[in-house]
Order: C-alpha cells, then sequence, then structure tokens
C-alpha cells in the first residue's frame, strides 16, 4: 500500500471541514477581539511612555506562558467566573471549548499587535504630524486620516505576525474541548497515526498562509490603492468565515456527546459508546482529546455526556482523598460521592488501566524481581521512566514510601515511547498502564503491588447530570457494563496503535463490540 | 499705517524645556510686532533664533508664556485653535506633503476639513493647480514622492491657499529648492500674494530671498527682533548684526554687477 493511497487520508478528510470550520471559527474570533482590544490601547499608549512599558511588558509576560498552559489556565478561570455570575446574576455560561479557548488566543494575539502598532505610529514623521496640525485637523482627524494610514504596513505585519501565531496555537485548544485541527494531532499522537499527525500539522500550516496571504494582500490593496486587492483578500477572509458557518449550521444541537481524554483506549471507548448510542438509535457525536481535568468540569457542567474515567484518578486528583480503601470499597464510596454532584456512576466496564512499575520479562526473571518488593533491592542500579505526571501523583509519593524505592534516575516521557525505550533498554523499568497494548507485544512485565500502594483504576461509565434519569442511554450503555477484561482491552488498544486500515479507533471499536458483544 | 494691525505680536514670550540640568531654553524673548493687512513680511535669523517658534505661534501650533498674540484683533488664546488653523494657510519647509495622499487629497484636505461640498472642492483643486502652474491632467493623481521637489512646494503652496485664508505663514518654503526653481517660486509667490491680497509671513534665513521678496523684514537673534523695517530702512540700521547679514546681498550684487554689465539696468 502506498503512502497516498493510505485509507487513513480518507479517514482524515472526512473530518476537515469540522476541524477546520471549529479552528477558522475559534482563530479569527480571538483574532478580532484581540484587535478591538490591542488597537485602541496601543492608540491611547504610544505618547505615554511608563503606559506604554506597562501594556508591553504584560504582553510580554503574556507570551512567555506556553500556549498550552494559558489556554489550560482559561478553563478553570472561567469556570471560578461562571460560578460567580451564576451567584450574583442568577445566569452562568459554558466555560468549555469556544469562550475558554477564544479568550487565551486573544491575549496570546495581542502582542504583536500591540507593539507594531505603538512602533508603526510613533514611527511617522513629525514633520507631518505637525503638517496635519498646521492645516487644521483635530488629533482624532490626524489619526486617522495620516498617522494610521502611514503606520499601516508596521500595523499589518504586526496582525499577520499575530493571525499565524493564533492559527498555529489554536491547535492547542483540543484539550479544553475547542475542536480545532488540534484534534488530528493529539489523536494521531495518542494512536500513533503519524498520517493524522501530518494532516492536521499541514491543514493548519496551510490555514495560516493562507490568511497570511489574505491580509497581505488587503494591506497592499489599502496601501497602494488598489481596490481588487483589497477586494479579494477581504472576499478571502470572508469565505473561510462562511465555510466555519455551514458545519455548525448542520452540525445537530440535540445529540449525546461523548467525551474522550487525549489517549488511544479513551478513543476506542469513545468510539465504542458512539457506536452503541447509534446502535440504540440516539444521535451521538464525540468531543476528543480532553483534558484529565477539564473532561470532568465538562461532565459536571453537562457540557458533554458521557465519558470512561477511572476510580483511581477521580479518587485521588478530583477529590483529594489519601486513604486507600480495597476496590470494591472504594467504588461504592465513589459512587455517593459523585451522586452527590448528580453525577451517575454508572458501572464498571471490566477492566483497570491502573499505573503498574513494568520491565521486561527476561530481564525480570534473570534478576528475580515479580514484585516491586522485589525491585526496591535492585532500584538503587536501576532507571526509571514515568509519564509527565506519574512523578508528581500521589503514586509515586506511596510507592517510595511502601517499598522504601529509590532509583539511580529518574526521566519524563511522553508515554507511547516508554515501551518501546524499557524493551530496547534505554531504561530498566517504566511507570507504564496495565491496560497498555504493547505489554503484552513487547512481552513485558507488570511487578505485583503487594502492598497496594497504587490505587485501584477501575474504567467507570461517568452520566452528566442532565442525563441521571434517561433511560434510553442509559439501556444502549448497559451491555458495556462488566464486559471488557483487560487482556481484551490491551488487544484492542495495541491494534489502536497500529497504522493500518484496522486501526482507527472506530474500527477497533467494532471489533472490540464484537469480542465483547458475542460473549 | 492707518489700518489696524492684522496679526500683532505684543510682548510675547515662549521658553521651552530641554537645556542641561533642566534649565529652560528662551527661544522667544519680548517680542513685539505688528503686521498689516496685505504686507509681506519676512522674518530672518539663523536657526535657533526663535523665528520659526515666532511663526507657530501665530497659529497656535504653539502657545506663549507671556505676552499676547492677536490676529485680526482677537486674542488667539480665545479661538479655538482648530479653527484658527484652518482660516490661515500654512506652507511647510519642503512640503510637509501627506506621502499617502494624491495630489488632489493633499490639496483638498482643509476644504474637506471644513466640509465643502465634494463639486466645489473639485472646482477649486482644478483652481487652485492652474494657479500654481501645475498641469491638472498631469499631476492630480500622483503621489507626492513622483513630484519634483519644485512641483511638490508648488502644491504645498495650493494645499495653503486652498480654504481662500486671508493670511499665509511660511516656514523657510524656498530653502530646501535649487537656486533656479526658488527664485522663480519665490517671483510667482509674490505675485499671487498681490493679486489674492494675501497677508505673508515668511521666515527664513536667507537676507537676499528676504530682500526680493519681503515688503518688510524683521531681523531675529537669540530669541529678540533686533531690527524691523524695509529694505532701505535697514541699509540704514546701523546693528553689526544686521549689517553682517546685509553684507553678503550687497558682496553678491556688486560681484554680479562687475561679471554681467548691464543686469543692473534692467
Amino acid at each position: 500500500m502506498s503512502f497516498l493511497s493510505d485509507p487513513r487520508w480518507r479517514d482524515a478528510a472526512a473530518h476537515l471541514p469540522d476541524y477546520l470550520g471549529s479552528h477558522v471559527q475559534v482563530s479569527l474570533a480571538a483574532l478580532a477581539l484581540g484587535l478591538v482590544i490591542s488597537l485602541p490601547l496601543a492608540i491611547l499608549a504610544r505618547n505615554h511612555a511608563v503606559i506604554r512599558g506597562i501594556l508591553l511588558g504584560l504582553a510580554s509576560v503574556v507570551q512567555t506562558v506556553p500556549g498550552l498552559a494559558l489556554l489550560a489556565l482559561f478553563y478553570p478561570l472561567l469556570l471560578a467566573i461562571a460560578s460567580l455570575t451564576l451567584h450574583w446574576f442568577g445566569f452562568d455560561f459554558s466555560a468549555f471549548g469556544f469562550l475558554p479557548a477564544m479568550l487565551a488566543l486573544a491575549l496570546y494575539s495581542m502582542l504583536p499587535v500591540l507593539r507594531n502598532t505603538i512602533t508603526g505610529l510613533n514611527g511617522v514623521d513629525p514633520a507631518l504630524l505637525e503638517a496635519a496640525q498646521g492645516v487644521g485637523m483635530t488629533p482624532r482627524q490626524s489619526l486617522f486620516t495620516v498617522e494610521l494610514p502611514l503606520a499601516l504596513p508596521v500595523i499589518m505585519a504586526g496582525i499577520r505576525t499575530s493571525a499565524v501565531w493564533v492559527i498555529g496555537t489554536a491547535t492547542l485548544s483540543t484539550p479544553i474541548g475547542q475542536t480545532s485541527l488540534g484534534n488530528y494531532i493529539f489523536a494521531g499522537l495518542q494512536t500513533q497515526n503519524w498520517v493524522l499527525v501530518l494532516f492536521g500539522c499541514a491543514a493548519s500550516a496551510l490555514l495560516a498562509l493562507a490568511v497570511d496571504q489574505f491580509l497581505t494582500l488587503i494591506e497592499r490593496g489599502l496601501r497602494e490603492r488598489k481596490r481588487l486587492r483589497t477586494m479579494l483578500g477581504s472576499v478571502g477572509i470572508a469565505a473561510l468565515v462562511a465555510a466555519t458557518l455551514i458545519p455548525s449550521m448542520a452540525r445537530e444541537p440535540l445529540t449525546y456527546v461523548v467525551g474522550a481524554k487525549t489517549f488511544a483506549e479513551q478513543y476506542v471507548l469513545s468510539a465504542l459508546i458512539e457506536q452503541r448510542l447509534q446502535a440504540a438509535g440516539l444521535q451521538a457525536s464525540t468531543r476528543e482529546g480532553l483534558g484529565s481535568s477539564v473532561i470532568f468540569q465538562a461532565l459536571a457542567a453537562n457540557n458533554i455526556d458521557v465519558y470512561v474515567d477511572y476510580s483511581g484518578t477521580l479518587w485521588l486528583n478530583q477529590f483529594h482523598r489519601t486513604d486507600m480503601p480495597p476496590r470494591e470499597t472504594l467504588l461504592a464510596e465513589l459512587k455517593e460521592i459523585l451522586a452527590k454532584q448528580d453525577i451517575t456512576l454508572l458501572g464498571a466496564l471490566g477492566f483497570e488501566n491502573a499505573y503498574a512499575l513494568v520491565m521486561p520479562r527476561q530481564r525480570a526473571d534473570a534478576l528475580g524481581i515479580h514484585s516491586i518488593t522485589d525491585l526496591a533491592a535492585h532500584a538503587p542500579t536501576l532507571s526509571i521512566a514515568g509519564d509527565y505526571e506519574f512523578f508528581s501523583r500521589p503514586e509515586w509519593t506511596a510507592l517510595q514510601k511502601a517499598y522504601g524505592l529509590s532509583f539511580r534516575t529518574q526521566r519524563q516521557m511522553q508515554p507511547d515511547f516508554m515501551y518501546a525505550a524499557v524493551a530496547s533498554g534505554d531504561v530498566d523499568v517504566i511507570a507504564g498502564y496495565t491496560s497498555e497494548g504493547r505489554i503484552r507485544e513487547y512481552d513485558l512485565e507488570t511487578l505485583a503491588d503487594p502492598k497496594h500502594a497504587i490505587a485501584p483504576y477501575d474504567a467507570v461509565l461517568l452520566l452528566a447530570p442532565r442525563r441521571a434519569h434517561d433511560a434510553a442511554l442509559q439501556e444502549a450503555l448497559k451491555p458495556l457494563l462488566e464486559r471488557i477484561d483487560i487482556a481484551t482491552m490491551r488487544e484492542a488498544n495495541l491494534r489502536a496503535s497500529g497504522s493500518n486500515a484496522n486501526s482507527p479507533p472506530a474500527a477497533v471499536a467494532l471489533w472490540l463490540w464484537q469480542k465483547i458483544g458475542r460473549q | 499705517m492707518a489700518l489696524a494691525p492684522l496679526i500683532a505680536y505684543a510682548h510675547v514670550g515662549k521658553r521651552f524645556a530641554g537645556g542641561h540640568d533642566g534649565e529652560r531654553i528662551t527661544a522667544v524673548d519680548d517680542v513685539s510686532l505688528d503686521i498689516a493687512a496685505g504686507e509681506f513680511l519676512a522674518i530672518v535669523g539663523a536657526s535657533g533664533s526663535g523665528k520659526s517658534t515666532l511663526l507657530r505661534l501665530a497659529n497656535r501650533l504653539l502657545d506663549p508664556d507671556s505676552g499676547r498674540v492677536t490676529v485680526e484683533g482677537q486674542d488667539v488664546r480665545d479661538v479655538d485653535p482648530v479653527h484658527l488653523r484652518r482660516r490661515m494657510g500654512y506652507v511647510f519647509q519642503s512640503g510637509g506633503l501627506f506621502p499617502h495622499m494624491r495630489v488632489f487629497d493633499n490639496i483638498a484636505v482643509t476644504p474637506r476639513l471644513l466640509g465643502w461640498p465634494a463639486a466645489e472642492i473639485a472646482a477649486r483643486v482644478d483652481e487652485l493647480l492652474d494657479l500654481v502652474r501645475l498641469e491638472r491632467s498631469l499631476h492630480c493623481d500622483r503621489l507626492p514622492h513622483e513630484l519634483s521637489g519644485g512641483q511638490q512646494q508648488r502644491v504645498g503652496v495650493a494645499r495653503a491657499l486652498a480654504a481662500r485664508p486671508r493670511i499665509m505663514l511660511m516656514d523657510e518654503p524656498f530653502g530646501a529648492l535649487d537656486p533656479l526653481t526658488r527664485d522663480t517660486l519665490g517671483e510667482e509667490y509674490r505675485a499671487l500674494h498681490r493679486s489674492l491680497a494675501l497677508t505673508t509671513v515668511m521666515v527664513t534665513h536667507d537676507m537676499t530671498e528676504a530682500l526680493l521678496l519681503a515688503d518688510r523684514i524683521a531681523v531675529m537673534q537669540a530669541g529678540r527682533v533686533v531690527a524691523q523695517g524695509q529694505p532701505a530702512e535697514l541699509s540704514n540700521n546701523n546693528d553689526p548684526y544686521v549689517a553682517e547679514l546685509l553684507r553678503t546681498p550687497r558682496r553678491q550684487a556688486e560681484r554680479l554687477n562687475a561679471l554681467l554689465p548691464g543686469a543692473s539696468a534692467q
């Protein structure tokens, strides 16, 4: 099969209207908002050194915050504001998706516009300012007929820079629930589908280039008084905007939204849920690539209707519990806590996706390591790798405390690369996930945890408050409960991380259903 | 002179911040000067003598620290500066044209600010282009950088005249031009000054130009008017600085008379 005839291209292209449309929508809205704020600010600040310094300083600080973090910060911020407005004024708004993404991106877009507008205006020849005054212009007339037109090339350069930044950074708005071209990239990275990653990168790069070109046309048209150019550029931008409105108009508003976090298993399970709901005659769509804490808040706020979470994650991260009751007790108690927030814990799927310390079976046999107790003796000569959060999670603290673990080195890694790294001996031990398909593929061993330091991570189905009494939904989901064992889930995850026609999440979900539906 | 002055400076002083040690620099020092209606006054002085500052005080591009300036009998402080400027023409050094506007739009700028109807503006621009001897069809749609220095200054004069002011303020208007163009433009402007019954105040550092164009000359040195009068009166003035300023044109005239016999007869 050649690279271009790969069926995944077609799969990727099918999502393009939705992803591209949402991407353009959020980018252009952010850019417009950024302009509306920063242009007047720059104009006001241009003659006041102190205000100018403060503004540029603030904008630069914003710029140093990584895009992903800035986007992520806006979500809890808006949640807090929404709860305040609900409390004070009796209304709230969705802090999920479009709004936080647009606000964060607008903030991100401000620096180049502020800086270039101030530079451009201050660069106008003082003799011309005097001439404008001398022919009888008011300061306002001078600004609009002389200063702004003369500063236009510099200002437009700033706008173009910020357009390119915003369009690029908007790919990072996927985890806070804003559909974007980043959906390709996040899904592709998680399922090792490089076609998707490439597709997402190329699409956002092309979009950025196109918008840049349209803006250049508008600028040159304005400067050289060529109406045709200005029109072409404006028509281009307008066409992009119009194109974005089509999918959002076509989108069914009354569907069940299935959430998924940012890893392959979640993509497969959300596809499975979507398929089951559709099979039951319900309209369903997925919202993929949501951040781990965002997704729970989104459910609580009814922005999504159903998703799969893990008992230990909720216990430790959401409710900050430090006690560690046995598996069944924890589940029962969790169900009660969730019920207080009107969230329904419908039941467990049957497998656990827990953290586990993992090493190659051969190596483990050779060293006689089969549990973490055995490992502790060898740890000072070994290296360990974990995902980005593992070493700051309570599990790691608990493990160190329970077994007195101390490794020679510890490093953080992209989860997808950990398994290959430990199989090849680059690291000795990894903190992997028990449902990971590559554990079987690479013949790895998950070490036993006799002291139960690691929390149980049962996969559980959660329903949004507004679906608490939705019998149709619950009926459609019941056949999934207690049906997926760890071996099946591992195999499904392995399939999803492959790179062939059977590996898109929807295809794996079909396979999974065939497997468990016949039991 | 029987008529009340059109522009009058009475004990006007102006200082700027910016000397070292936060000292303020005196640009104009207790100047009293009257300009009669229909008069062509040249203010002559070295750079830094305060002549441009004095000019800017007339249309409130600057406000005096002391004394008062009256235009048409009114204290300029009681007049809205924007309206004041719209009824006085101002010609800037090397044109001061707006580089992003066509010749037409540059000339039309003040009439537009005054809200003239479009047809009237178009007719006025045509009239002015004829007046400053620019070809309508050739120059109307050009941008300033497509014109020669002399053409730019013609547009500058046309722009200043556009709203039919009685008063023209000119800040070294012909200073940046080559001698031939400068001479032609000066003569042409002088003709316009007469035919349109303008009152003109022109700042220049060139005594020859001042002598050839102006009815009356005020000489400034270090913020003060050290002498004023018609060329013949200045010639009798015994201020050493005035004598020094007159030395160059005198010597040039003698040299030219010697080199071009018969020239003086013309």
